[in-house]
């Protein structure tokens, strides 16, 4: 009998009860929740007269609504304000622990679970926010879900899930000189395309990833939600234990050593098989850059936009042809020509000290481009602290760029940090699609060097070759 | 939940790939703290020309699809954000199936949380019924859950494949926590077992 995936290990062991058809309970560990996904799940525990059944393994933060400005003033947004106000008294009914905006550890729900030490290998993990697959970093299967399920959860501890396939991307080589986890990641869903990895949890393995850190593992797997994938895995390595001890709710004595134990076990065995395998050369990787309206629609900063005219296929040609449109790009554009507005540094997938700290160390001693507006919103008010205390913020500010709080800001644009139509954007956020961060406005997913070179130059630059 | 048994209904094309959430419903509207009254926001950008006004070519705006109860589109509907405001949007407008040749994973559930049935057919099939419901004002499908078929007005029956547990449970119109709840002693042991095999995972988290 072939070995078990790292995959199998975790799902098999908290499968709780299987239907013959194959259906399965399965017990899920721990659950993040914030303030725009939950309102009715409670609302529907209310109602049917059901408690939690372990509010202590739940942790709730407001993150998508917040404004990112002068948290001393009320929040200008009557509606959001409710939204928040009704997290905070659902957590209050219902013994959650919660982080209020006037927490230094409030934050983005993806940056506050591995931070505090909440997010654990081996564990389940699930949020009603597609990028939980964020989690996977750590060997943990974790993975989006609706408000129901958001409810089953807390009244079941359990979901109902049908297993699913694996796929294993492997990445093997050495990334080139100001490339990241971002680059990695943009080039494996512009293969796969946003499809790829539906009905599959992915596993990264490979020279490559073992290389990366552990936020730059984070952002990998956050995105596999764009290549369809519901949760991405990361094998938990030295660099895995040493990130997650000493976090305040990461266990210790006894306990960490009995953990630390399991974790040993945590790898997919040699003789597994993956349901598909996929495969990239990291050298191969350039800088990219989303051009459409789909996360799939990427390439590297030394191409050029792609003319519809040259694809056959009818289906992509008008998919193509209304992302232009939309985008309002002309075919056969050399990325680096193409001029930008607004900068957004921030979200679940760039937003972490290291990102902050690759961007500053870009942005020293520059100036933003007069025509550009840029801004940087930390992931927690803990990074916030941390990067001021390194004195990350005075070089933004310094260089021109708004130093903002913490939240999930302009990746999804809830808040007031909003593009206005026509308005292009180069953000190391996770989506590009039409509207996304404002009605009318334009994304281009990039990381956070590349970001910073953007801001500065006033258009896409091959930070491989920008001095 | 409603159950969903049979639904003979006027079938409204979307033909459109990798529509995601976003697009079905955008961010404005997830500042609700209901599930209901989310029809205006459904396809909002995509509603109006860029001057705000009404945009008579898409399809909802069209008189002919303002009744319909069955959404025909292209692969990979739903994809993107979780929100479960997508098919809540949906229902609201009147929707009780969407048939695609592929679904996004958590769209896909999300659409037997809330009695929506999802059906995949084939691409070429897809497509051949985009034709019909495009050409054929009044176009309507039947749509039987428990045959596992969409029939067309001409009697050509599609056969689709469906989880048996997420069938029974749509047909039936089951309380899914309810159902779980059943197996409380189950989920009990489990946890008991596990707090002994992996104590760690069930110390306080309170912070």
């Amino acid at each position: 009998m072939a070995g078990k995936t790292l995959f199998d290990k975790i799902w098999e062991s908290h499968v709780v009860r299987e239907e013959p058809d194959g259906t399965t309970l399965l017990y899920i560990d721990r659950q993040l929740v914030h303030e725009v996904t939950s309102p009715q799940a409670f609302e529907g525990l209310k109602l049917a007269g059901r408690r939690p059944r372990r509010p202590a393994a739940t942790l709730a933060v407001p993150d998508h609504n917040v404004p990112t400005t002068d948290r001393k003033l009320p929040i200008a947004d009557h509606i959001s304000a409710k939204q928040i106000q009704t997290l905070e008294e659902n957590c209050r009914d219902f013994g959650i622990t919660y982080f209020g905006m006037d927490d230094v550890r409030q934050g983005v729900v993806h940056v506050i679970g591995p931070e505090q030490g909440f997010t654990l290998p081996g564990t389940t993990i699930v949020c009603g926010d597609s990028h939980t697959s964020t989690h996977g970093a750590f060997g943990a299967l974790a993975f989006g879900i609706g408000t129901s399920e958001v409810e089953h959860v807390l009244a079941t501890q359990c979901l109902v899930q049908k297993r699913p396939k694996t796929m294993e991307v492997r990445v093997e080589g050495s990334l080139s000189d100001r490339c990241s986890a971002k680059d990695i990641i943009l080039a494996i869903i512009g293969k796969i395309g946003t499809a790829g990895g539906t009905g599959y949890v992915i596993e990264y393995t490979g020279s490559a990833i073992r290389a990366l850190s552990m936020e730059g593992r984070m952002t990998l797997c956050n995105m596999s939600i764009e290549g369809g994938a519901r949760a991405g895995l990361v094998a938990p390595d030295d660099k895995t234990i040493a990130y997650v001890k000493g976090r305040p709710l990461t266990p210790t004595g006894e306990l960490l050593e009995r953990a630390m134990q399991a974790w040993q076990s945590l790898k997919t065995d040699p003789d597994a098989i993956y349901d598909a395998v996929v495969t990239l050369r990291a050298e191969e990787i350039a800088p990219q850059v989303s051009w459409g309206t789909s996360p799939g629609m990427v390439l590297g900063v030394d191409q050029k936009v792609p003319d519809p005219q040259t694809i056959v296929d009818a289906k992509t040609k008008s998919a193509t042809e209304r992302a232009l449109n939309y985008m309002g790009l002309s075919p056969n554009t050399p990325i680096t020509e193409i001029k930008i507005d607004k900068v957004f540094i921030g979200s679940c997938t760039n937003s972490r000290i290291e990102d902050l700290r690759l961007a500053a160390s870009l942005a020293k001693g520059r100036k933003v481009a007069t025509s550009v507006h840029a801004m940087v919103v930390p992931g927690s008010g803990l990074v916030k602290q941390q990067a001021e205390a390194e004195g990350l913020d005075r070089v933004f500010r310094d260089a021109g760029f708004e130093w903002r709080e913490a939240g999930c800001s302009m990746c999804l644009a809830m808040n007031a940090d909003v593009l206005q139509p026509g308005e292009r954007c180069a953000s190391t956020s996770n989506r590009n699609f039409e509207g996304r961060q404002g009605a009318g406005g334009r994304t281009h997913l990039v990381s956070p060097a590349m970001a910073v070179a953007a801001a500065i130059e006033g258009h896409f630059v091959d930070i491989r070759h920008w001095s | 939940m409603e159950p969903f048994t049979t639904l003979t209904g006027l079938v409204a094309p979307l033909d459109q790939i990798n529509v995601d959430t976003d697009q079905i419903i955008p961010k404005q509207f997830l500042k609700t703290i209901k599930r209901t009254g989310l029809r205006e926001g459904l396809f909002f950008d995509w509603r109006k020309k860029k001057d705000g006004s009404p945009d008579p070519d898409f399809f909802l705006n069209q008189p002919r699809y303002h009744a319909a109860s069955i959404l025909l589109t292209r692969d990979n509907f739903g994809c993107g954000s979780s929100r479960e405001h997508a098919p809540w949007a949906l229902l609201d407008q009147g929707f009780r199936c969407v048939i695609a040749p592929s679904f996004a994973d958590i769209f896909y559930n999300n659409c037997f949380q809330n009695g929506i049935l999802p059906v995949v057919l084939k691409a070429d099939e897809v497509l051949a019924l985009m034709k019909h419901a495009v050409e054929t004002e009044g176009y309507r499908l039947t749509v039987d859950l428990a045959n596992q078929t969409v029939t067309t007005p001409e009697k050509t029956a599609y056969r689709f494949e469906i989880d048996p547990f997420r069938k029974d449970c749509l047909y039936r119109g089951l309380d899914s926590i309810g159902l779980t709840l059943q197996h409380e002693q189950t989920i009990s042991a489990y946890e008991t077992r596990r707090k002994t095999e992996a104590p760690w995972l069930f110390g306080d988290l309170h912070a």
